[in-house]
């Protein structure tokens, strides 16, 4: 197994600049992937992107597309696998929420063709609601974790994640953060492999997840997860480096490595337990801990090592981390975190000057969701106490100024079906604004729901004919919105177009208002290219 | 060698350009590279950085420490001052001094400047707008920047000039040539 920081770069021929997602994405493809499943979602959505753009991808004819959802997606990838076939998912850690059904039962299934989960988690929430490592659902469910450490552990990791899925034939979760997802590297590659013939399980009772097969497969799954923490002690990621000053030992994890290793200049005085391959490493963590007094657990993310060491070591051993308050608890690593918990005195530093003032993000001039919000605005303003169900995506932007339009804002898809459960309060007007993207992702069966009660709500999809806030991958609805709400069972005289300009801002204050007057459910579709996507288009 | 540089500027501005030609330059040269991009929310006109490092021995940590940033590069006055506390005491600012304001609290210009002169010699503020459109390449204010920084950088700059070609070659020899003035220009501005 290569290591990034063993290889000597000017030796290499095959050798790229690559982004960690990037670099995971062209790991799979070197390892013979057939499929691969995403829905778009920051920090992940590049996974994806590199496969639609890479030659040999596309000359293999691997499969790779958007998908409408993340549980579509692993549900997708896990047919691929029944087949023999290698496939990869793709998602944002908020993602993997949704999609957890699957996953959770696919260890249930387990894999034939290798099954790789990317889950991104997105610590500080650059991007995302919520700061959820996606490590717990691993042990969760059973399933092995790797935590690529730099972008080379990526590229490595997906052949090596494939290996792994197919010899214990269950899926492998493979965690990426921000820093590692987005940061670019050189990357050294090797030769492609073919892909997997198509071929059946052999355990074929277990794939039908009835009682009595599951009953038999619940305790060999138990004792593979036991197997695979053997498996973690040989692992080319995890490793035990020695060093002289044990009055300290460090178990450091993923991308928190580097930071330790930066902090003392690649040389640690104290030794250090590396982490990229779980269930841990349990007799590595046990000899540190044997040989240490004290114990530094440097993770990215929730304390997830921590927890469990704290209940396998008990008390005679010190620990510190983000459970004991030496590290934050919330938002990501950074070398001066790391260098305060480990006694480093940091690098002198000038102040931010105090005329810096933050600079929030903001919808585009020329965005179709701004003329959906000062039209709503003015509608809104003829009623006492109007509320707005805001949902994920660009339009999300509409809570800040000047929109200030939007009350709330917690799921894909949660605005049509919280609209609806406040209007079943008693709350009128109950507006839902969700772009075409998330609608397709988890509003159409909301609305169903809001459909079959006939919810005196109003939905206002802002169409802009792609997924706009990751940059502007295929969004599934394209095209079909209103087919789609008529499928449902909407009333067609409730069903309404428009385009979202400015000029039209007189005629959609007009129709807000009367389909919000209307004391039953009305969606409006209002429709404006992404300026983003559309600047490309026309070049 | 080891080169740890900030790129600054708002979302949609074009600083990983910049990252990309000294990405290119970086392979050339067999260094080390690690480069930490913002994606997602804040390009939506937020401000955006990235943490460009390059060295001939390997490089641990993706982000830049505090204190250690040898160059920060920004294409708007007041996103070079947000990163003031990761620059080196010995380290550089090379800005534009061109204010992208999409914020109603924007500071005064007269209060941004006051902040540059009290850093004395390790700026070089200047309108790489008025440059790059001097130069007949209006939408290279980034490589212009670049070409300024490029003293700083221990370079070649004929390699940097060949990774510009190398950058723009698919936008054809126009566009290949507009930006090898681009970074020409604010070269001269460094070396004056």
């Amino acid at each position: 197994m290569l290591n990034f920081a063993d290889t000597n770069l000017s030796d290499m021929k095959n050798k790229q600049l690559l982004l960690g997602d990037e670099a995971f994405a062209l790991g799979a493809i070197n390892a013979g992937l057939s499929g691969a499943y995403a829905y778009p979602g920051t920090p992940s959505t590049e996974i994806l992107e590199y496969i639609q753009e890479n030659t040999l991808a596309r000359e293999r004819g691997i499969h790779s597309y958007w998908s409408s959802n993340e549980k579509t997606a692993v549900e997708e990838a896990l047919g691929m696998s029944f087949c023999g076939k290698r496939s990869i998912v793709s998602m944002k850690h908020v993602g993997l929420n949704v999609a957890a059904d699957p996953f959770v039962n696919s260890a249930m299934t387990g894999a034939n063709g290798g099954v790789l989960v990317g889950a991104a988690d997105d610590p500080s929430m650059h991007s995302s609601q919520n700061e959820q490592d996606s490590r717990f659902y691993g042990a969760f469910a059973l399933l092995p974790v790797l935590e690529p450490s730099n972008q080379q552990e990526a590229y490595d990791m997906a052949a090596y994640g494939f290996e792994l899925s197919e010899k214990y034939r269950v899926p492998v979760l493979v965690r990426f953060v921000t820093r590692l997802s987005h940061s670019r590297a050189v990357v050294v590659t090797d030769e492609p492999t073919a892909e997997n013939a198509l071929h059946y399980p052999v355990e074929r009772p277990q794939w039908v997840l009835m009682p009595v097969n599951s009953r038999r497969r619940y305790p060999r799954l138990i004792e593979t997860y036991e197997e695979l923490k053997a498996v973690s002690e040989e692992s080319p990621f995890n490793k035990f480096i020695e060093a002289p000053d044990h009055s300290t030992g460090i178990i450091a994890s993923g991308i928190a490595y580097n930071y330790v290793m930066e902090a003392f200049g690649g040389n640690p005085p104290y030794p250090v337990v590396k982490i990229s391959q779980y269930p841990l490493p349990q007799a590595m963590i046990a000899r540190l801990a044997l040989e240490c007094g004290r114990i530094a657990v440097i993770e990215e993310g929730q304390p997830v090592i921590e927890e469990r060491i704290r209940g396998l070591l008990g008390a005679p051993v010190e620990i510190i981390g983000k459970l004991s308050g030496e590290l934050p608890r919330t938002g990501e690593l950074t070398v001066e975190a790391v260098e305060k918990a480990l006694g480093i005195q940091p690098k002198e530093r000038r102040a931010m000057p105090q005329v810096v003032v933050p600079r929030p993000p903001a919808l585009c001039q020329g965005c179709g969701h701004r003329d959906v919000y000062n039209a709503l605005n003015r509608a809104l303003a003829d009623y006492e106490s109007p509320k707005v169900f805001g949902d994920i995506g660009c339009y999300t932007l509409g809570y800040l100024a000047p929109f200030n339009a939007i009350d709330t804002v917690v799921d894909m898809g949660a605005s049509i079906t919280m609209a609806k459960g406040a209007a079943d309060a008693g709350q009128h007007p109950a507006i839902a604004v969700i772009g075409d993207s998330t609608f397709t992702h988890s509003g159409m069966t909301g609305l169903l729901d809001a459909i079959n009660e006939n919810s005196p709500i109003t939905v206002i999809i802002s169409d802009n004919l792609t997924t706009g806030m990751t940059g502007g991958q295929d969004s599934q609805g394209t095209g079909k919105l209103r087919e789609i709400c008529l499928g449902l069972g909407a009333d067609p005289a409730h069903v309404r177009t428009i385009d979202s300009l400015p000029k039209n801002v007189e005629e959609m204050y007009h129709l807000f208002r009367e389909e919000i007057d209307y004391k039953g459910l009305s969606v409006i579709i209002s429709v404006r290219e992404c300026i983003q996507t559309a600047r490309r288009h026309k070049k | 060698m080891k080169k740890d540089i900030i790129l600054a500027g708002v979302g949609g501005q074009g600083i990983l350009t910049i990252a990309k030609v000294i990405g290119i330059a970086a392979l050339e040269n067999g260094l080390y590279l690690k480069q930490a991009e913002v994606h997602g929310m804040s390009q939506r006109g937020g401000d955006v950085q990235s943490g460009l490092r390059l060295s001939s021995d390997p490089i641990h940590s993706d982000l830049i420490p505090l204190g250690s940033a040898d160059l920060i590069i920004s294409m708007e006055p007041m996103e070079a001052l947000r990163y003031l506390p990761w620059l080196a005491p010995d380290g550089q600012i090379i800005t534009n001094t061109v204010p992208l304001v999409n914020i109603v609290n924007y500071p005064e210009t007269e209060a941004l400047d006051a902040e540059f002169d009290a850093l004395g010699e390790r700026v070089t503020a200047f309108d790489s707008d008025e440059i790059a459109r001097a130069a007949g390449s209006p939408r290279s204010a980034n490589i212009v920047l670049l070409g300024a920084a490029s003293p700083y950088l221990d370079i070649d700059a004929d390699t940097l000039r060949d990774c510009i070609r190398q950058r723009f070659g698919s936008k054809g020899e126009a566009a290949v040539e507009a930006n090898i003035k681009a970074f020409d220009a604010g070269r001269k501005i460094s070396l004056q």
